[in-house]
């Protein structure tokens, strides 16, 4: 059978082009990689190399022709033992035109499109097998199953940082597949002391120092998860792991979807996010609306000793890269925590920590506290604030705020980040999609001020949001002086 | 053997390996040829695909450099991990992937190694110990030096072998990794594939020192070859794995080689004289030993059209394959995002 030789695309935009050199003419033998014809797009030129070898036997386009569209048939080849007969008999049995291809495409384009334009319906029942793929189109599903109650029966008091530790000290003690690295955790015993003692219970091998590379280590315990381990990375804060972002985020965020389902990542990045204490903007930053625009990931952020505890286990039990945002100020506040080691909450579920009818809270991380001493404050002025700690960012339980919501008709959402595209941007989103006709009065975003953060001590106060600037959003929605 | 024109250079020689290269037999050669050819001929039927539209997005092609993967894997053991950058395909055929579920995953089909999630430029296959295709440059070395990392924690005798391009050697994480790979000793074999260019920029224009002593200060041995002489890799490749393995740390390979076609699909690689680029086809890896098999062990042309012709039809039926294999459902853009845990 003869060989159509194809007008080529030599890029995914070309379209046509000019067939503007023949350097082989009809008789001509040719051997695969024999530069054939030179073709001109608006671009570039480009040489036609042959693909198969055979007996140029005509030449369909003549050289100088313009405007060829890519795929017409150029030349037609002979294979061994074939003659110029032979051509004509197949000339019509072409490589798939490029009209058929459009259609088809067309098609699978539409279908698709279609489905992404009706989320799935919200889901009954907390029992979900396929959560993910149903968060991936934006349903509004009941969290995951979680009694917390009877866990609370033995608790001991332990301090943010404890509750960290022994997270991963009980989650390693179990499998040998966990190891840790990050700067100054062994033998320093940690930056904040979250490491403390690690090193002397699991040795050199699984406690580890690396250099001050967070690129490199970052990739490095990505590939160490591919081929099997379960890294826990510790930055010494977040703010160093922009060095890093891209390897959370190509490398570690985008594999498993890249491979076809085939090839996970399993890792927890976890370090103080968020500012401190006059540490100036470099040191300064919430990183939870970065992480949580991106698929792939599971974006966790604890509030107290028992969310660490909990949410850190889960975390590294999760076959996911999960970003774990923890709160330097956070680390030495004691709560009490559950005793039973399979404390674990599951991530995407959010905590009602004080219930209330007037108005809803949102918060994260730090903010649920001030978010409660604001709760404490408006109750003197008989206003019964609900409390919402949010736990995971990504995926965010937007069923557990939708529900609080259409019950309050009001909220407050309040977060350390900045305010553009921030996490309450979101759940104003969220309301204004899911909501809208519930609310009794337009939403508040409590953030930081939209600024680098200021050193000065004064200045630093009023970037950072506060308990006052939370009472005062809550009695603004709830029309109350 | 094939050629030993080009002197190879060492830095830090005092670590100098022990273990002899065996002579390869006609039946070694036969093997390397078939590996070489197979991916020359899947890499002009991927252009051929492209230029049909049955290929899109990036696709970057590896016809010039076949000896340098070619004669790597040739001295790997089972157990040991690849990594590597977008330009892909070759490593993966080495590995032991099918033709047919890696063309099938540049057409952007069920049937390809991702599904058609992935592309030319992103596939894995745990099975088979690859690690990925990474467009990002400069990800594969840390990746890779990860895969090391696991190797000796694990203690399975495994060594990773991590490639990137000329270009890729000046990215901050490379001096990173090649500082915490010599400080644990890990097993990783560095692999720089010197085509001289990234994208057009020359190496003359990129690239201070040279790439293959850039572990000097960290102690690493490195060696700059041939990779135009399947031989010269080969061995220079056994000798440095060798070394990796038995526990002296990592290696670097700089690797001396050539991409006949550009960058890219769309790339008309006018940064490059004509001379320049017919110079370099004359170092043709295939004809070169082509050339060993016919003058040393009198190896006659029909037997090699045979292989020719086997191999054809291999990547044509691989080609045929990737054609027919349907497109991915569209419920299964949702798919995939995270590994659901109840
Ligand atoms: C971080 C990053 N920067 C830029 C690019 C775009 N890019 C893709 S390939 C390439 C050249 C790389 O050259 P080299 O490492 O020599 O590899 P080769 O293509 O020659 O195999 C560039 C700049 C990229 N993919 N990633
Ligand atoms: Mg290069």
């Amino acid at each position: 059978m003869t060989i159509q030789i194809l007008m080529p695309a030599l890029s995914p935009t070309m379209t046509e082009g000019n067939l503007a050199k023949w350097l082989k003419a009809e008789g001509d033998t040719v051997e695969s990689g024999d530069v054939i014809a030179e073709i001109e797009t608006d671009k570039a030129t480009m040489e036609v190399e042959a693909v198969d070898e055979g007996v140029i036997g005509k030449i369909l386009i003549e050289a100088g022709t313009e405007n060829v569209a890519v795929n017409a048939p150029i030349a037609i080849l002979l294979e061994e033992g074939e003659s110029a007969s032979d051509i004509d008999a197949n000339a019509s049995t072409a490589a798939p035109t490029p009209q058929a291809e459009e259609t088809a495409t067309e098609t699978a384009v539409s279908t698709s499109s279609d489905t992404a334009s009706q989320p799935p319906k919200q889901q009954e029942g907390a029992h979900v097998k396929n959560r993910d793929v149903l968060y991936a189109q934006g349903a509004v599903i009941e969290p995951p199953v979680f009694d917390e109650e009877p866990f609370m029966a033995s608790t001991e008091t332990q301090t943010v940082r404890v509750a960290l530790r022994d997270a991963m000290a009980e989650e390693m003690r179990g499998d040998d597949d966990i190891y840790m690295l990050g700067e100054e955790i062994a033998e320093y015993n940690g930056a904040y002391k979250v490491t403390e003692g690690m090193l002397d219970e699991f040795g050199s091998r699984r406690v580890i120092d690396t250099p001050i590379t967070e690129h490199g280590f970052a990739g490095l315990a990505v590939g160490s998860a591919m081929n099997g381990l379960k890294p826990i990375v510790e930055f010494m804060t977040f703010n160093f792991a922009m060095q890093a972002i891209d390897h959370i985020i190509n490398s570690a965020a985008k594999t498993l979807y890249m491979a076809g389902g085939q090839l996970g990542c399993p890792i927890v990045f976890r370090g103080p996010n968020g500012s401190a204490s006059r540490v100036g903007a470099q040191h300064s930053q919430c990183y939870a609306s970065w992480y949580a625009h991106v698929p792939g990931l599971k974006v966790v952020s604890p509030w107290n000793a028992a969310d660490a505890k909990g949410l850190l286990k889960a975390a590294i039990r999760d076959p996911n890269p999960v970003v774990f945002l923890e709160n330097e100020l956070m680390y030495g506040q004691s709560f009490e925590v559950p005793t039973d080691p399979d404390y674990v909450i599951p991530i995407g579920r959010a905590k009602i920590e004080r219930e209330g009818s007037d108005v809803t809270i949102v918060a994260l991380s730090i903010m649920v506290g001030r978010a409660l001493e604001a709760a404490e404050k408006l109750a003197e002025q008989g206003i019964d604030a609900e409390v919402i700690n949010l736990r995971t960012v990504r995926p965010l339980d937007r069923h557990t705020i939708l529900e609080s919501v259409k019950k309050t008709n009001r909220i407050v959402s309040c977060e350390e980040g900045f305010p553009f595209a921030g996490i309450g941007a979101e759940i104003a989103a969220l309301i204004g999609e899911h909501a809208f006709d519930y609310l009794d009065a337009p939403l508040k975003r409590i953030a930081a001020a939209d600024v680098p953060l200021p050193y000065a001590a004064g200045l630093e106060k009023l970037a950072i949001p506060q308990t006052e600037q939370i009472i005062h959003a809550a009695k603004e929605v709830c029309y109350a002086d | 053997m094939a050629s030993t024109k080009k002197k190879t250079k060492k830095s830090n020689a005092t670590k100098t390996i022990s273990n002899s290269n065996p002579e390869p037999t006609l039946d070694d050669m036969k093997k390397l040829y078939e590996e070489m050819l197979l991916i020359r001929r899947f890499e002009e039927k991927a252009g051929q695909l492209y230029g049909m539209g049955l290929i899109g997005g990036f696709c970057h092609l590896y016809i010039g450099q076949e000896a340098v993967v070619t004669g790597i894997q040739s001295v790997q053991e089972e157990g040991d991990t690849v990594v590597t950058t977008y330009r892909d395909h070759a490593h993966m055929l080495a590995q032991g992937m099918t033709p047919e579920g890696v063309m099938a995953e540049l057409t952007g089909r069920e049937g390809g190694y991702s599904r058609g999630k992935g592309g030319s430029m992103h596939m894995f296959s745990q099975e088979k110990g690859f690690f990925g295709g990474h467009g990002i440059v400069g990800a594969s070395t840390s990746i890779g030096t990860g895969l090391g990392f696991a190797h000796q924690y694990r203690n399975d005798g495994g060594v990773a072998v991590a490639y990137m391009g000329d270009g890729s050697a000046n990215q901050g994480q490379v001096a990173e990794c090649y500082n915490m790979a010599a400080l644990w000793k890990l097993p990783v074999l560095y692999v720089i594939e010197n085509n001289q260019y990234g994208m057009g920029t020359s190496t003359a224009r990129h690239a201070a020192g040279q790439l293959y002593a850039r572990g000097q200060g960290y102690g690493i041995p490195g060696e700059q070859i041939d990779g135009m002489d399947v031989f010269s890799v080969q061995n220079a490749a056994r000798q440095a794995l060798d070394y990796v393995r038995t526990g002296n740390g990592p290696y670097i390979l700089e690797v001396m080689t050539y991409r006949f076609r550009g960058h890219s699909m769309s790339d008309p690689a006018n940064y490059r004289t004509k001379e320049e680029v017919d110079g370099k086809k004359n170092e043709d890896p295939i004809i070169q030993l082509r050339n060993v098999m016919m003058d040393q062990h009198n190896v006659k042309e029909e037997d090699l059209k045979s292989i020719d012709k086997e191999i054809k039809a291999r990547v044509k039926k691989a080609a045929e394959f990737a054609e027919n294999s349907p497109e991915l459902a569209p419920e299964e853009l949702y798919t995939d995002v995270l590994i659901e845990v109840e």
